[in-house]
């Protein structure tokens, strides 16, 4: 028996380099296969835990596919009325300061019945950090058009394709928000690939760390899939995905005010206190 | 003896609300209740409190929503339209079991209606905002004295019960100034074990009213229906002036209830047996009182600024026990004691087979039979 015999990477030590988040619940998502909606519950579920902000978190979910967050993510949830969650957060926060409060919608929450909200909560600049999953349809009521959807793309409210002078052109929330002096971070992630995922997570981490910090309303959105939504297999909406929704919604960094703002990284909160 | 204050109704609300321990408040602002959005403004960021300014009164009742799910007390008020506004969150609130004072300060509809007061949304207060099987605990003042002890009142039992519970008051109630004695209840801070703090050493928790196993939402809607039932038992309010010897009775709340007094006055200087029955909790109704004095009374007299409204409920009470009479004026025009002694003179003689139900003397909505 010789030295060369054993690669040199069995000697070494075993290591960890994947596991369940401690603040993801062990229980089978009820999302269709190949929604974007667990990849984004696991980004924050991880992000939140890095941050040791899993005992502090106040969550407030919306009303569409992702109502049964509170299922999924391990903290505190508020159930907010269709389109509500930023008001709802608002008021979390004005008692709670001591809370760590995210927000969790959809865009047909967001986006159409609940523009007031995410507006103002923006303009007063809350110290929120909003989660925006764009998949460009209303996935739980069956794929009717929402405000996001795509030019052209059919829907079940749109069986001949969206068009411009019918249904008005896609709207870019984010974009709009991004012009209020309140918010102090928007920027767009995507659930394409595994690069864009990792830098998905960095967004959402800075997100969180703008609220601790003190310096305004941050928002991430996450252009995502809806296969049945959409009328596609799971891989066809990657596909259109990169193609077609990232042309309209481009990742990327929409402002970023803490650059004026010095943001203070969140300090490690011992896991014990989960 | 305490030395007394003049105060706006609306502004002794608000004041009353503080002094009970009020974390948070939340409106928009609309008129006949814009001074007591104002004196929050001013008072809530004094104390350290919460006070928003919401874009809406969808926002302000979510605002609301939100800060209640976290244990705080909260109080919001706005005026008819906007309580419309605020029935969504009414009923999420209510299957959420999350417990909030609301003040309705009444002025006309229905649609913009007028800014003058109005009685026009009992059914709204009493049945209604929201969708879904609910009830929701409805105190009615008929003076800022009143007002002021009922505010305290309405938060207890809003954490008792864990429900929203709304003030009804009209534009009169908030806009007259009254001399009253300072003397505001301060209740102890509420230390609820459901609310959500951070799950700091505990499982998560979870505030919701989504229940998508219809066994579930059963079994919640027959919690809610018991905890509506123990309302009933230990809630209902009312006031009884005059009734010992009354042959018709004059049911009314809030500012219709000071006119029925002027005017029972005025009857019983005329010879007329008249007294007043006033409900202070409109839902619980006091029914069951209500139809023990109907057996007892030639008529019933109800006197609303509405078109009728809590006159189908005194009509369910009494069951045909007693004839009901109704009288009420609309758009923000108020009745005259005149006016309900004349409709009283009706009660009298409501018995006599000459009785037309369907002349209206007054050329008022005041028709006996026509809402039948």
């Amino acid at each position: 028996m010789t030295a060369t015999t054993k690669p040199p990477v069995a000697t070494a030590a075993p290591r960890l380099i994947y596991e369940r988040p401690e603040l993801l619940a062990e229980e089978s998502t009820h999302y269709c296969p190949g929604c974007g909606h667990g990849v984004v519950h696991r980004l924050v579920a991880e992000v939140l835990g890095e941050l040791g902000l899993g005992p502090r978190t106040i969550a407030v979910v919306g009303v569409g596919c992702a109502v049964f967050a509170y299922d999924y993510l391990r903290v505190d949830f508020c159930e907010a009325p269709h389109g509500r969650a930023p008001a709802v957060a608002t008021g979390i926060r004005r008692v709670r300061p001591d809370a760590f409060v995210l927000t969790y919608q959809g865009d047909g929450d967001m986006a159409a019945i609940g523009t007031a909200e995410i507006v103002h909560a923006a303009a007063r600049g809350e110290l929120i950090t909003a989660v925006f999953v764009n998949n460009g349809v209303y996935g739980m009521t069956g794929g009717q058009m929402a405000p996001t959807t795509l030019l052209g793309q059919r829907t079940t409210s749109t069986p001949g394709g969206r068009e411009a002078a019918l249904h008005g052109c896609p709207l870019p929330i984010t974009e709009m928000l991004a012009l209020l002096p309140g918010v102090a971070y928007a920027a767009r992630g995507s659930v394409v690939d595994p690069v864009a995922i990792g830098r998905t997570k960095a967004y959402l981490k800075k997100a969180c760390e703008v609220q601790l910090a003190g310096a305004g309303f941050a928002i991430v959105e996450v252009i995502s899939t809806c296969p049945v939504g959409w009328g596609m297999t799971p891989r066809e909406s990657i596909d259109w995905l990169r193609d077609a929704v990232a042309e309209v919604y481009p990742p990327g960094v929409l402002v970023d005010r803490t650059k004026t703002v010095p943001v203070v990284p969140a300090p490690a909160t011992p896991a014990s206190e989960g | 003896m305490t030395r007394r204050v003049l105060m706006k109704g609306n502004e002794a609300i608000a004041e009353a609300a503080i002094a009970a321990g009020c974390d948070a408040y939340f409106g928009y602002p609309i008129t006949p209740q814009a001074e007591l959005l104002e004196w929050m403004a001013r008072r809530m960021p004094e104390l350290g409190r919460a006070f928003v300014q919401a874009e809406s009164e969808l926002g302000a009742i979510n605002m609301a929503l939100g800060a209640a799910a976290t244990g705080a007390r909260v109080l919001v008020s706005s005026s008819s339209p906007g309580i419309s506004l605020m029935g969504e969150g009414m009923s999420y609130m209510a299957g959420s079991e999350l417990p909030v004072v609301v003040v309705n300060v009444m002025r006309g509809g229905p649609g913009l209606g007028s800014i003058q007061p109005s009685q026009s949304d009992y059914f709204q207060a009493t049945k209604g905002h929201g969708h879904g099987d609910y009830r929701v605990p409805v105190l009615a003042p008929s003076a800022i004295a009143e007002a002021i002890d009922l505010v305290p009142t309405a938060f207890e039992i809003a954490e008792r019960y864990r429900t929203p519970v709304m003030i009804l008051a009209d534009g009169i109630m908030g806009q007259a100034m009254e001399p009253v004695e300072p003397r505001f209840r301060t209740l102890p801070p509420p230390a609820p074990d459901w609310a959500l703090t951070g799950a700091r050493g505990r499982p998560p928790r979870v505030v919701h009213s989504l229940h998508l196993q219809p066994e579930d939402l059963e079994a919640h809607n027959r919690d809610l229906q018991a905890k509506f039932r123990a309302i009933e038992a230990a809630e209902t309010r009312w006031a009884e002036e005059g009734v010992a010897d009354a042959e018709v009775a004059i049911v009314a709340y809030g500012t219709a209830a000071r006119v029925a007094r002027t005017a029972m006055a005025r009857a019983r200087e005329a010879g007329m047996k008249v007294g007043l029955f006033r409900p202070i909790s409109l839902w619980p109704f006091p029914s069951a009182a209500l139809r023990d004095l109907a057996l007892r009374l030639r008529a019933i007299l109800v006197v609303e600024l509405s078109a009728g409204q809590m006159v189908e409920d005194v009509r369910l009470a009494v069951e045909g026990r007693a004839p009901v009479l109704f009288h009420g004026r609309t758009g923000g025009m108020v009745p005259t004691p005149d006016e309900v002694v004349a409709a009283l003179r009706r009660g009298f003689v409501v018995t006599d087979p000459s009785f037309d139900a369907e002349t209206d003397p007054l050329g008022l909505i005041c028709a006996a039979g026509g809402r039948r």
